[in-house]
């Protein structure tokens, strides 16, 4: 533990004083009609430090809106090209200023006013080209763990995810969160049937009524569906119920106090362990879907300020993420040498008692390190660079903060 | 053949899980077990539940130290626990489906 302490890596200095791992152009399109520009320029640039999101809406969304700032905010990210079509709501020019705010060089224009298509491409790879040597004076300072903001989420999961892969994780986190780094786990809908166990663990007595709101906000969501976050393949696969998919889920938050809980793109007020509430809010267009795929999943966690996330999957999910490199963790053997090029830590020799979880934990710990130092994912190297941003209704915070205040 | 076992995650819990498809006969039992083995008395596919010693109707399931559901039917040590013989204290969709492939049975699709 004392090791770990003291280890530093290269980080990358942003103006409000956090940290990224990676130093990337950051290419956004506003609406579904500009992206295959925006993709174009990230595609004929070639350099894995480009990446691109965007939001396809031409309605207004202030969630997704909301969403992209973070992204833009985001430690990892050291520049901005906001790529418009020219008559969506959101501004591409908005997101540039919110960009240059924030300390990092920002640029932006219309397609419908730069020549269309072909034209538009040529223009945003010259700025893009310009924007990358100025990422090149980004300040490099040491960071550590006490710097880092880590996310998990399990996806593709079976049966080893509950009993290895997302144990080695809370293991880790207890870690992380020890050496007063910070953890955001998420997936409230799959905590159904664990309220007690989730409330019993709040810091205080905010944290507890956030813990408590946030729980049956997710069971009425179920209720009202009547769909619960299972499915028949996790049925064939052995689970029995939505309470034992939930415990083994849950148990990747370890077990350390939970601070509080957060919403999509809200940063976390304070280092320690965080629930991430990514649930639609009770709205006049009704709740909305919840968990619509894993890159939904990961995108909300990295909205959140991680630098890194992990992807528990027992049967294998191969998707990696723009923003943040995605670290992929299965708990069974079979998957991890049958895909091996995308799977990155096999936890599945725990089940054996090959390895004691301890062990296995260290292992993760060494790993992050070096993924933190720079080393590429598997996802990474495979060019994995997926996002997911629906429309949604949220709350910006949770409701009951101010009222336990 | 390599010999069959389960894993146990707590003390109390009264099912473990399959390692790998269990035949009947002894299986070892890896994590926090309360035994070192126990006998399966029939065959139950990789990632399924055994119940490690009889349970009543209506008894709940523990799995984790927590309660994940509860019995519908009296099982004996040894055997499979899942939709058949289980629910969900939640989920009452759930214990309808398909024992084998999970798929619903509750809707007629066209």
């Amino acid at each position: 533990m004392k090791e770990y302490q003291n280890v530093r890596w290269k980080g990358y200095l942003r103006q409000d004083g956090r940290k990224g791992i990676r130093n990337k152009l950051l290419v956004v399109y506003t609406v579904e009609c500009s992206s295959h520009v925006a993709k174009e320029i990230a595609r004929r640039i070639d350099s894995s430090d480009v990446d691109v999101v965007g939001f396809d809406g031409c309605c207004d969304n202030e969630y997704a809106v909301r969403l992209l700032l973070a992204l833009i905010r985001h430690p990892n990210v050291g520049g901005v090209l906001a790529v418009g079509l020219g008559c969506e709501y959101v501004q591409p020019k908005h997101l540039a200023e919110k960009a240059l705010e924030a300390g990092k060089p920002a640029q932006w224009f219309f397609v419908q006013e730069h020549g269309g298509t072909e034209p538009s491409i040529e223009y945003g790879m010259q700025q893009a080209r310009l924007l990358l040597e100025e990422l090149r004076q980004t300040p490099v300072v040491p960071m550590g763990f006490s710097d880092l903001v880590v996310g998990a989420e399990c996806g593709g999961s079976d049966y080893t995810s509950g009993l290895a892969g997302n144990v080695v994780v809370g293991r880790f986190y207890d870690k992380l969160v020890d050496l007063n780094g910070t953890a955001v786990f998420e997936e409230i809908v799959e905590a159904v049937g664990l309220k007690d166990l989730l409330v019993q663990r709040a810091a205080d007595d905010c944290a507890r009524e956030q813990l408590a709101y946030t729980y049956d906000k997710a069971l009425e969501y179920c209720k009202s569906v009547r769909q619960y976050s299972v499915s028949p393949g996790n049925f064939a696969g052995g689970l029995s119920s939505i309470e034992e998919k939930s415990m083994g889920a849950v148990i990747k938050s370890g077990s350390r106090p939970i601070s509080g809980v957060i919403k999509v793109s809200q940063q976390p007020p304070k280092n320690g362990l965080w629930l991430l509430d990514s649930t639609p809010d009770p709205y006049w267009m009704g709740f909305g879907y919840t968990n619509p795929n894993d890159n939904e999943g990961l995108m909300d966690l990295i909205s959140c300020g991680c630098q890194l996330v992990f992807l528990v999957t027992g049967r294998g999910n191969i998707v990696g993420s723009a923003v943040a490199p995605v670290y992929k963790i299965t708990g069974n053997s079979g998957t991890f040498h049958r895909m091996s090029g995308d799977m990155d830590f096999n936890a599945g020799p725990v089940l054996s008692g090959e390895v004691t979880l301890e062990q296995l934990c260290q292992n993760l710990c060494d790993e992050v390190i070096r993924v933190c130092s720079g080393k590429p994912t598997n996802a990474e190297k495979l060019g994995h660079k997926e996002y997911f941003i629906p429309y949604k209704y949220q709350e910006k915070e949770v409701v009951v903060k101010r009222e336990c205040e | 053949m390599t010999e069959q076992a389960v894993f146990q995650i707590d003390q109390a819990d009264n099912v473990a899980t399959a390692l790998q498809a269990l035949v009947p006969g002894a299986a070892a039992a890896h994590g926090d077990p309360s035994q070192p083995s126990v006998a399966v008395t029939e065959e139950i596919p990789a990632g399924h539940k055994l119940a490690l010693r009889d349970i009543a109707p209506g008894e709940n399931i523990v799995k984790y130290g927590v309660v994940i559901g509860c019995a519908t039917k009296e099982i004996k040590t040894g055997q499979w626990v899942h939709l058949h013989n289980m629910k969900s204290l939640y989920d009452a969709r759930s214990s309808s489906m398909d024992v084998v492939t999970g798929a619903p049975t509750d809707t007629h699709y066209e």
